[in-house]
């Protein structure tokens, strides 16, 4: 119960600061809203081996692809600002206090997933007028699928934070290993036309799994196994990191 | 209120040529009584902030125990936490939130429900005379007004003993002043306040009682009275308007010297035992040896050659 408390405190806390600098939003969704608009009409002949027939296909297919890696980036990069907020000395000032110590990192990962969400919602209902269509039911649960990925990447972030704390070296380390994995989680390009040894590599990735779950359920088909596969793999990973990371947090932050 | 045996903290840092080990806290022993102002005074990197840190649950020791309020540190450091606030060397507040929001975020962090923990904000905003600037953003505020902010911070749950880490670091004097206000407004509300320091001034006139540390080492303690009275005589300050290495050769095997140090160029430092007799028989001196002297004045001990014979360096110096 107290952890639920002191969780909903620190996430108000972190929404209000969010809501103050609205310029995150901005750069947050610049980069989706390019590729929506300049990346995905060169896609139609690339897209043909998956079915696509026309602009509508190709939207269900691409726009999937592009909110799970939205939720990746964003949750990846969530880490400089738990290392910023250790900089600034909120961490000791709150550690002094009987708060919980997981409430302190799950309201600022709530927070962080909160803001991915807006981020997929407004790509969703810009993608509609260009032929995306996807039944309610399908939506709302690509919709959890999407939060638990993002807290997956945003834990992920965290612990690697935690582990090395240093803003600098954290920037280097997440472009390195985020590009890759973002690749093969074929979010640009439906892995279904890469060569076999790379979608044989994907299955080692878990954001590949989720990619094609989401895929999947945008494509229609609430009963594809991929869809449970999918879910199960991310549920399960996203459950482990997130306890690594309060593990590490209540820990390390002295 | 606070007692502290033989507390002990190493940092292990890496180089490039081995790790090296620096004893941070060295053996530190304390109390410190109810109600009572007391200071940290030393140089940076004595280990002051190190010791407050372990006080305050923030950092494990290496070994030594230590009470606070009652309370064993190390086998209730949850329990500590209840009696203590802490205010850090550099605060910790968001910037773009108010104070009044900070300060409710507090009350509530202590587990206060919303409306006690604005009304106890409230009283925190009044109290610190913040009123004018409760509904500004943090990062709108002079250092001092932040400094305020961060001690009603640190008080909001109304503690037993309230840990101030360089309270008044890099602020002007104005604001040091009011600070200090600020301070003895706490103990005479019944507050045990332990604070660091490394101004001379500020352990001299606000703390009860200070305990001088160096190189993780406690080498002097008492009241600034008791310590400075712990220096033999006085100290006899020669000014010579010029090079001191001649009345410097005169000077320093005489009876009455304890010591003698240079200060700045121009300017020699005796420790005497009796002012009064050592004024004509430097200046003898001096004027037989052919050194015109420009300035001769008699200063009571202060702090700071506490710290010079303890330690062999001047506070001010390092
Ligand atoms: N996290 C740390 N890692 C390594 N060395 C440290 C660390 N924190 C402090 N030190 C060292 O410990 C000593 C005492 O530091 P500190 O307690 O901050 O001193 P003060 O607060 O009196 O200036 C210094 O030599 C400092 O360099
Ligand atoms: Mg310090």
């Amino acid at each position: 119960m107290k952890l639920l408390r002191d969780t909903w405190l620190l996430f108000q806390r972190q929404i209000l600061l969010m809501w103050r600098t609205p310029m995150w939003l901005f750069f947050a969704i610049a980069q989706p809203v390019t590729y929506l608009f300049l990346f995905t009409p060169f896609l139609q002949k690339a897209l043909v081996p998956m079915g696509a027939a026309s602009m509508k296909d190709v939207y269900n297919i691409y726009v999937p692809g592009l909110l799970v890696v939205m939720c990746f980036y964003t949750g990846l990069f969530a880490g400089f600002g738990l290392l910023a907020e250790v900089r600034m000395g909120i961490l000791e000032r709150a550690r002094v206090t009987p708060v919980s110590r997981s409430a302190l990192l799950l309201g600022r990962a709530a927070r962080d997933v909160a803001s991915m969400l807006v981020q997929c919602a407004l790509i969703t209902v810009m993608s509609f007028p260009f032929g995306l269509t996807v039944p309610l039911p399908n939506l709302l649960f690509a919709y959890v699928l999407l939060t638990v990925i993002g807290l997956m990447a945003t834990a992920i972030s965290y612990d690697i934070a935690l582990t090395i704390k240093n803003e600098g070296a954290l920037g280097s380390l997440l472009n390195t290993i985020g590009q890759p994995i973002a690749l093969l989680a074929g979010v640009l390009l439906p892995l279904a036309i890469a060569p076999v040894w790379i979608q044989k590599l994907a299955l080692l990735n878990p954001f590949s799994w989720a990619t094609n779950s989401v895929r999947a359920l945008f494509w229609g088909s609430l009963s594809d196994p991929v869809v449970w596969q999918g879910t199960a793999v991310v549920t399960v990973l996203a459950v482990i990191t997130v306890i690594l990371s309060t593990r590490l947090y209540s820990r390390n932050v002295s | 209120m606070i007692e502290i045996k033989e507390l002990r903290k190493s940092y292990r840092s890496k180089r490039r040529n081995g790790t090296t080990t620096v004893d941070a806290v060295n053996g530190v022993d304390l109390s410190v009584a109810e109600g009572e102002i007391f200071g940290f005074l030393g140089p940076n990197g004595a280990g002051k902030t190190t010791t407050l840190r372990m006080l305050a649950t923030l950092l494990a020791p290496d070994s030594g125990q230590a009470r606070i309020a009652g309370v064993d540190l190390l086998a209730d450091p949850a329990g500590v936490r209840r009696h203590i606030g802490y205010v850090a060397q550099g605060g910790g507040t968001w910037d773009e939130v108010t104070a009044r929001e900070e300060l409710v975020l507090q009350g509530r962090m202590h587990g206060l429900a919303k409306a006690e923990a604005q009304q106890r904000a409230a009283e925190a905003l009044a109290a610190f005379q913040l009123d004018e600037y409760g509904d500004r953003w943090c990062k709108t505020y002079s250092g001092g007004q932040r400094r305020r902010l961060d001690i009603a911070l640190g008080v909001v749950h109304r503690p037993k003993v309230l840990f101030l880490d360089e309270p008044t670091a890099g602020l002007d004097p104005q604001s040091r002043a009011h600070m200090w206000e600020e301070v003895r407004r706490l103990r005479a509300e019944g507050m045990t306040v332990f604070l660091t320091t490394h101004y001379l001034d500020e352990a001299d006139s606000l703390c009860d009682r200070i305990a001088i540390i160096d190189h993780g080492r406690i080498v002097a303690e008492g009241t600034p009275d008791q310590l400075k009275q712990q220096i033999s005589g006085n100290v006899v300050v020669v000014g010579l308007g010029g090079p001191t290495a001649q009345a410097e050769t005169l000077l320093k095997d005489k009876p009455y010297v304890l010591k003698l140090e240079t200060e700045g160029e121009d300017a020699l430092r005796l420790y005497v035992d009796a002012g009064e007799t050592a004024i004509p028989q430097v200046m003898r001196e001096l004027t037989d040896g052919g050194v015109a002297l420009s300035t001769i004045a008699l200063h009571r001990p202060s702090l700071d050659d506490v710290f010079l014979t303890k330690t062999g360096r001047s506070l001010r110096e390092s």
